[in-house]
């Protein structure tokens, strides 16, 4: 499926170094400590890697297209205490699953009409449902985690397929629609299109609102998958999950080489960014480096990386005419 | 500059290429896009490095590695694409980066009356307290020329200049460029207009291919030589005559009004004819073009399309209805730079490109590769990045675009705007082929030339309104322009 010259671009393209700081990490760790390299910690590894890893797909298609998600944090809240409250009337678990993942997306369209309809400026109209979706979480709730979900609900974050947790085999399924989408549909090429010249897409006839709302809703419905995942390992839905999210994401995202102006990046980089997140964490963890410690580290990195990033960017410019 | 050299992955754009300048001269650059001339200017002006070569000023050798050196070392530059900020004022503009201050804050005093000098001395009417932004292009680029000039720089470095002003601008321009010269400044002309390098040169130097072939006086040279010597062939740089027959009204408009920029404009265009438009800038050309694509709110009047009424409120009505749109901005409305040339030629018609909303790629690539071979568009491959070809490759991508959505009628916007003349040759070329394949085509354009030459009838644009109408035959230059001035 994958043709010679595509192989060719993937390696030489921004991915390799971040997938290659990745394998320095890695590495490093395998020699400073004894713990890092074994099965048991690998898995754990991927596995935490995976509730951030899910909504950053959403980042990552905001981002391309040059607006940027707030409310994620938020929606993951709202839509699991939404599945909550719906188990508790007595729904089925799919139901429950549905209704939550909806209001994420329902959040998200209304995030992406404020953009397009409304002319708000990302930043501002996500920051707005990031406080609307935590109240509407807590008022649903009344403020208090909601728990006691069927058995049937905690099979998606403890069951393992071959070997490979749940959680992680449904983030790696994400990300291969992802990819695709990004890769070889209308959707994917017009968000890059949007990202790198707004003007110009409109101007070639392509409904820029309709699909950057499409975008926002997209990231409602990670957020809402987010929530499946946090719920079923928590086996309880709390209003006050995911504080914070959005900027591990928005981490994950940058980390990955996608551009915060839009237009170039890919979903690819935004997995190696959210694995490189969470090895950096579990690794310092092992090392028993203190959690204040760990906050500037990871700080650290994503400075770093982005510099690079700049630095690699700013190198292909000048080679251009 | 002696032996310059510089090497982009995939091309050498300069091969050892040498340039002198004298003090006091107007020393003129020419050669088609892609000859190396801006990439020779940028690595005078530090704002890229050399592989290889050597420059001196007065006899002492200079490095020139940064934008701050070349300045602190007198060289300006004035951009073809604008550099200014559009959110603060002329004036403001004109001082970026090194404003006067007392005590720590901004002079405001200095820094106006200082703006208001250099724009009298350039002829512009421009109050320095005005917002960058809402400036017409040529007014910009007077304010752009204010800077460099208020630098003091004893190497001017201008890039199509007059690529934007009227005939009035361009002659007091000229002035302008006199009285600096006579002062000693040393003047690098960069321009496509032959007229006007004939004009205001005192000598040229011709680059093809990142090489130098010739430096001399410009009267020791005429137009078809420097047209022969750029292109290393002969170019009939005229625009080539054409026989079709324009069969029936394809578009049709009537009483077209917004705001205070256009006023009851009525006129039609048949299918296989070419109507172009001329008048000064301001005169509301590309405010027909941007009401009838649905980019304008507030716009009255009525479109009619093969005799059919249409509503049109947005881009994607207008090609719905079978109508293109080729933006006089290229960079900014035409194309997406970052990405490839495949992806923006297949941009407007994806969704037909693809089944269930995957796009079969094989189509879209075929679709490219046959833009690319139909329009001559030259580029190593379809997946080169937009922003790696020239300005004449580029515009031939837009003209792709809108080719490969079918449309059957056409906007051009200065179509051949900033583009060497052996691709204005091949893109006026095209234009008279659409027509023959029955396109009806409204052609906007400040190069009067090339309205005459292309177009079939003249509609003169004066203040918002149709002010005169020519046939081919009648429409001379003197005719047109004694029109679009009111005379």
């Amino acid at each position: 499926m994958i043709s010679r010259p595509t192989l060719r671009r993937i390696v030489a393209g921004r991915e390799a170094g971040t997938a290659l700081g990745l394998l320095v990490l890695c590495i490093a760790l395998w020699i400073a400590t004894p713990f890092f390299a074994t099965a048991a910690n690998l898995t754990n590894v991927a596995e935490q890697s995976a509730i951030v890893g899910v909504i950053a797909i959403g980042m990552t298609f905001v981002i391309l297209t040059g607006g940027i998600d707030l409310s994620v944090g938020s929606l993951v809240a709202l839509a699991g205490i939404v599945m909550g409250a719906v188990l508790q009337r007595g729904h089925s678990v799919p139901v429950a699953l549905t209704a939550g993942v909806m209001a994420g997306v329902v959040a998200g369209i209304a995030n992406g009409v404020m953009v397009t309809r409304g002319s708000l400026p990302p930043f501002i109209a996500t920051l707005g449902m990031m406080s609307v979706a935590r109240g509407a979480a807590l008022m649903l709730s009344d403020g208090r985690p909601i728990s006691g979900f069927p058995d049937a609900l905690r099979v998606l974050a403890t069951s393992r397929v071959v070997g490979v947790p749940m959680p992680v085999v449904l983030m790696l399924a994400l990300y291969l629609v992802a990819y695709v989408v990004l890769t070889r549909t209308v959707l994917g090429r017009y968000m890059y299109a949007i990202g790198g010249n707004e003007e110009a897409t409109a101007l070639a006839g392509v409904d820029v609102r309709f699909y950057k709302t499409v975008v926002y809703a997209i990231s409602g419905l990670s957020a809402g998958l987010c929530a499946i995942l946090l719920v079923a390992r928590l086996n309880s839905a709390q209003p006050i999950a995911g504080i914070g999210y959005e900027l591990d994401a928005i981490a994950a995202v940058v980390i990955g080489g996608t551009s915060l102006l839009g237009g170039s990046g890919s979903v690819i980089g935004t997995l190696i960014g959210a694995l490189i997140m969470s090895v950096l964490r579990n690794g310092l963890n092992l090392l028993g480096v203190s959690s204040y410690l760990q906050q500037v580290a990871i700080g650290v990195v994503i400075i770093v990386a982005v510099l690079i990033d700049m630095a690699l960017r700013r190198r292909v410019q000048r080679s251009s005419k | 500059m002696r032996g310059i050299a510089k090497a982009f992955p995939g091309v050498q754009a300069l091969a050892g290429v040498d340039l002198d300048v004298r003090v006091g001269e107007v020393h003129v650059l020419l050669g088609e896009n892609g000859a190396g001339k801006s990439t020779l200017m940028k690595i005078l002006s530090g704002a890229q490095r050399r592989d290889a070569g050597t420059i001196e000023m007065y006899g002492i050798a200079v490095a020139l590695a940064t934008p701050r050196e070349a300045r602190d070392a007198g060289i300006a530059i004035i951009h073809q694409e604008l550099a200014l900020v559009p959110e603060m004022t002329v004036a403001e503009n004109i001082h970026l980066g090194r404003a006067p201050t007392r005590y720590g804050f901004l002079d405001h005093g200095p820094m106006v009356r200082g703006a208001a000098a250099l724009l009298k001395q350039l002829g512009s009417t421009t109050h320095p307290n005005e917002l960058v932004g809402t400036l017409s292009i040529a007014q910009q680029q007077l304010v752009e020329i204010a800077r460099a000039l208020s630098l003091d720089a004893r190497i001017l470095i201008m890039d199509e200049p007059t690529s934007a002003l009227t005939e009035r601008e361009t002659a007091k321009l000229f002035e302008t460029i006199r009285s600096l010269t006579a002062r000693g400044v040393a003047v690098i002309y960069i321009s496509h207009r032959l007229d006007e390098i004939f004009d205001i040169g005192d000598r040229i130097t011709v680059l093809r291919d990142g090489r130098h072939v010739v430096t001399q006086p410009i009267v020791a040279t005429d137009r078809r030589e420097l047209v022969r010597l750029m292109a290393n062939r002969d170019v009939d740089e005229l625009v080539p005559a054409s026989t079709r027959v324009a069969g029936r009204p394809a578009l049709r408009i009537e009483g077209l009004s917004h705001g205070a920029a256009l006023h009851g404009v009525s006129f039609s265009v048949r299918s296989g004819e070419i109507v172009g438009f001329a008048g000064l800038l301001g005169a509301g050309r590309t405010e027909i073009a941007r009401a009838v694509f649905g980019l304008e709110l507030d716009v009255s009047g009525r479109i009619f399309v093969n005799e059919r009424e249409v509503t049109i409120s947005s881009p994607r009505d207008a090609i719905a209805a079978g109508i293109g749109f080729v933006t006089e901005d290229r960079k900014r409305e035409g194309l997406v730079l970052g990405r490839s040339v495949r992806d923006n030629v297949a941009l407007p018609i994806l969704s037909r490109l693809a089944r269930l909303g995957v796009v079969r790629s094989r189509h879209e690539h075929a679709t490219a590769e046959d833009a690319v071979r139909d329009l001559n568009i030259r580029t190593p491959s379809v997946r080169q990045l937009a922003q790696h070809l020239s300005g004449g490759n580029q515009q031939k991508i837009v003209l792709a675009k809108w080719l490969a959505t079918g449309v059957r009628i056409l906007f051009l916007d200065e179509p051949t705007r900033g583009i060497d003349v052996g691709s204005k040759q091949e893109i006026y070329l095209l234009i008279n082929q659409l027509a023959a394949d029955g396109v009806a085509i409204v052609l906007m354009s400040s190069d009067l030339p090339e309205v005459l030459g292309l177009s079939d009838r003249v509609l003169v644009m004066r203040e918002g309104r149709i002010a005169g109408e020519f046939t081919r035959a009648d429409a001379t230059p003197e005719a047109v322009m004694a029109c679009a001035v009111g005379m």
